[in-house]
């Protein structure tokens, strides 16, 4: 594995000014991230998690230190489009189909007719949607909803996804299933991922780094290299070592919290 | 007591009786579009024969079978009036006033100062009783259809602006935040995000502004008008107490009326479908 | 400082430009009158007295705004209000039937509504025609209600009153239906489980659940009763009211006083929907709905 850099972060920081005085949002994070990890962004509400996945697709802007994407600003490489970004909720538009709200990026960025038609086919198979594509997201489950957002986001072909808590809002069989699946997706696109969430299971069944963050100020308490191997089956989830690093990570976040 | 008014009394006993029977059996599309034409046809039925009943004089309120005679015997004349007044004054000044509120509102679009400033001035201006405009824009167009439109353009300009220019506002930060994240220009965002979005809003502006504009083209006409239009016929039958005229005249306002607003609300049932109003009414 | 400009700022920047645009407009609407006349006097017209001319005209076709404040002013302020060319004395003819009128409708609605949402009949059969008559140009009746009263022997008030009763009606049975089942389904399951009486249920969760939606519909009603108002006193040639003010302005090509009598409506409406916006925020504030 080259060991090519996606996300270098320096110093950053991020306060946002409100009624009640400002808030350390980010302060002094250092972070680096390779080509073909996956990372996953773990913490308590108010840690940061999400604003740091924010500042990386340049939809906050940080207040002090800097980061790279690609070895650009974040702003030049969203105009680049050099990410795919998986929001809370699938936020699908309504008044399009599956398919085409799959092909929204694609007509966005001015894809030719048929190559728009043919990544949309190849993404639906990709999250297992293949026959949908002429369904509208309300007709679907909120699982099969998700599904197509993560299509919408792999639809363009960026080498990195950017995953805000995609599954938060499922139950955890479909869950479980959706972390099965986007694993497999993983190992067959050599994406980059970067994953905010706040269950301990699935940060360390998904990663092969785990960052685990505190509130007030925001910032990285722990960086935890993951020593499982990149083919992981359901049931790895009881082994030792799997254990193992989920207790790391446990003792990461009482850390965290011991200043409260 | 004589037989007319007994047999209303009658009538509207078994069809009550009737509509209570269908509205407690299990909902279904036919007991839905039963249960109110029968209502319907009851009013009629009563109307008919209380008024022949109490012998009251058709220079008050004439029955029904008159008004559907006197409906059918002046067909050229309420379709010349129709044609007059609606197709002539109120739908062009529809599409003149809810054109120019459309585009106004994409024009202030980009300037959240011009939003600010008009949208509680259009708010204010949609309260007021515009319609005592009708004098002067007749005093400035003239008696003929043009000074109807003219008053239809400023009756359904404001509702229709304000509801453009919400509707441009009503997406979530995540869908924009979407856009953002695919580097997408101005006019892409508008196109692909901010008018499907919209699109619920500016129907409901439409929707408002058919009846809007059947009232400011019968009332502008009160103000002066050629010999023709339904506002004219009403005006001038009332003075000569031909009411099964003026009825005749409103059937064909309530039809014009609901059918223009009916097609409307099928466009609009077309375009938004995916809209949760829409989904819910099936 | 700052806050107020940000919150009046593009208001007060726009109603300027309306102000503007209007003084523009008075001059080049009324110049064709104003150069006619300086033809016929054989007078050469500079720009300047055009301007002068065409905002102090006596009929112009558009009344430059300090025209009508003025006439306001003298129509108002200046005359015992009890003189029939006191604006106030014909606000107030106007201003009696909406308010007659817009009480009776807003109880009628309100009424109807009630017996809506409690009888299945009533909603399947009459709900459909109220929202069907909404599309209707109701107004178009206006004309033959009046005449038809007057022959049977009911005048003045009355009559314009029954026609803003018949448009603050609809808006305002709308309104509670909506509001009136607003209370979802595990509120009132929750009655249920307390096996409250209709009445309880209806005075303790449907009738406080639907203020929030009655006031709108208030405000909406009031606007329709002064329309109402206003053109039922057209088609009799009424001699009192803002509506005959409007229509013998149209005769007589007094310009100044339409758009006096047109200024003092839209106060009117603006000042009936702003105490009524103000009703609203203390009563919801007092039951605790104000954000």
């Amino acid at each position: 594995m080259n060991q090519e850099v996606v996300i270098e972060a320096k110093k950053l920081s991020l306060t946002f000014e409100t009624n009640d005085g400002p808030v350390h949002a980010l302060k002094d994070v250092d972070l680096t991230i390779n080509k073909g990890e996956f990372v996953s962004f773990i913490g308590p509400s108010g840690c940061g998690k999400t604003t740091f996945l924010r500042v990386m697709a340049d939809l906050e802007q940080p207040t002090g230190g800097e980061i790279f994407v690609n070895g650009m600003t974040p702003e030049q490489a969203r105009l680049k489009r050099a990410y795919g970004y998986v929001f809370q909720a699938a936020g699908l538009y309504p008044w399009r189909t599956i398919g085409g709200n799959i092909r929204l990026p694609l007509e966005i960025m001015g894809y030719s007719k048929d190559e728009q038609t043919k990544r949309v086919k190849e993404v639906l198979e990709l999250v297992h949607l293949d026959g949908f594509e002429n369904k509208f997201p309300w007709q679907l489950s909120g699982g099969m909803q998700q599904r197509a957002s993560i299509a919408r986001a792999l639809s363009f072909d960026a080498d990195l996804m950017l995953m805000d808590e995609p599954f938060g809002a499922l139950d955890e069989i479909v869950r479980d299933h959706l972390n099965e699946q986007l694993l497999e997706l993983w190992a067959e696109t050599n994406k980059t991922i970067c994953f905010v969430t706040h269950s301990i299971p699935e940060a360390v069944y998904l990663s092969t780094k785990i960052v685990v963050m505190s509130p007030r100020p925001g910032r990285v308490t722990d960086v935890i290299e993951s020593t499982l191997p990149r083919e992981r089956p359901l049931d790895i989830r009881e082994s030792q070592e799997f254990l193992d690093i989920a207790h790391r990570v446990r003792e990461g976040l009482r850390a965290g919290h011991g200043d409260d | 007591m004589n037989m007319y008014l007994i047999g209303a009394l009658v009538f509207w006993l078994a069809a009550w009786a009737l509509n209570v029977w269908l509205s407690n059996l299990k909902p279904t599309r036919l007991t839905k579009l039963l249960v109110p034409v029968i209502f319907g046809i009851t009013l009629l039925v009563i109307w008919e024969w209380v008024v022949r009943g109490l012998e009251v004089k058709a220079v008050l309120l004439p029955p029904p079978s008159m008004i559907g005679t006197a409906f059918v015997n002046n067909i050229p004349t309420l379709w010349a009036d129709f044609v007059q007044t609606f197709i002539k004054g109120a739908l062009s000044g529809y599409f003149i006033g809810c054109g120019a509120a459309f585009i106004t509102a994409i024009a202030i679009d980009r300037s959240p100062f011009l939003q600010k400033g008009l949208l509680p001035v259009g708010n204010f201006v949609a309260a007021l009783p515009i319609i005592g405009m009708a004098p002067i824009l007749v005093m400035w167009f003239g008696f003929g259809w043009q000074s109807k439109a003219a008053v239809v353009v400023i009756m359904v300009f404001f509702p229709m602006l304000v509801n453009t220019v919400q509707g441009m506002q009503a997406q979530t930060a995540m869908q924009r935040d979407l856009m953002r994240t695919y580097a997408a220009s101005y006019p892409q965002k508008l196109l692909k995000l901010r008018l499907p979005a919209a699109a619920p809003f500016i129907f409901n502006g439409l929707k408002i502004s058919t009846t809007l504009a059947l009232i400011g083209a019968i009332v502008a006409e009160f103000f002066g008008s050629p010999t023709v239009g339904m506002g004219f016929r009403i005006s001038t039958e009332v003075g000569r107490l031909a009411l099964d005229m003026v009825w005749a005249e409103i059937v064909v306002a309530a039809i014009a009326g609901s059918a223009f607003y009916g097609v409307v609300a099928l466009l609009e049932k077309a375009t938004t479908f995916w809209h949760p109003s829409q989904r819910g009414q099936d | 400082m700052k806050r107020m400009w940000a919150k009046f700022g593009p208001v007060v920047t726009v109603v300027i430009a309306i102000f503007a645009l209007w003084y523009v407009m008075a001059v080049v609407m009324n110049a064709n009158w104003a150069y006619d006349k300086a033809a016929r006097a054989d007078v050469d017209l500079g720009f300047n007295e055009l301007v002068v001319d065409t905002w102090s005209q006596k009929k112009p076709r558009l009344p430059a705004p300090h025209q009508v404040a003025v006439e306001l002013w003298n129509t108002t302020v200046m005359k015992s209000i009890t003189s029939k060319r006191s604006l106030v004395f014909h606000a107030w003819i106007t201003l009696s039937s909406t308010l007659l009128g817009f009480a009776m409708g807003a109880v009628l609605g309100i009424l109807l509504a009630v017996g809506i949402v409690h009888n299945k009949a009533m909603n399947l059969s009459v709900m459909p025609w109220v929202i069907a008559s909404q599309t209707i140009p109701i107004l178009a009746i206006a004309p033959m209600i009046i005449v038809v009263l007057n022959a049977v022997g009911i005048s003045g008030l009355v009559p314009k009153a029954v026609i803003s009763m018949y448009l603050s009606f609809f808006p305002v049975v709308v309104g509670m239906v909506k509001g009136l089942r607003a209370p979802d389904a595990m509120q009132m399951d929750q009655m249920r489980t307390w096996n409250a009486s209709k009445w309880t249920t209806f005075w303790a969760l449907r009738w406080p659940s639907s203020v929030p939606y009655l006031f709108p519909s208030l405000k909406i009603g009031v606007a329709a009763a002064l329309v109402g108002a206003i053109v039922a006193e057209l088609p009799t040639g009424a001699v009192r009211g803002l509506g005959a003010r409007l229509l013998a302005g149209s005769y007589y090509g007094q310009t100044i006083q339409i758009w006096s009598a047109l200024l003092m409506a839209a106060a009117l409406a603006a000042g009936l929907v702003m105490i009524i916006g103000q009703i609203e925020k203390v009563t919801l504030r007092k039951m605790g709905m104000n954000r």
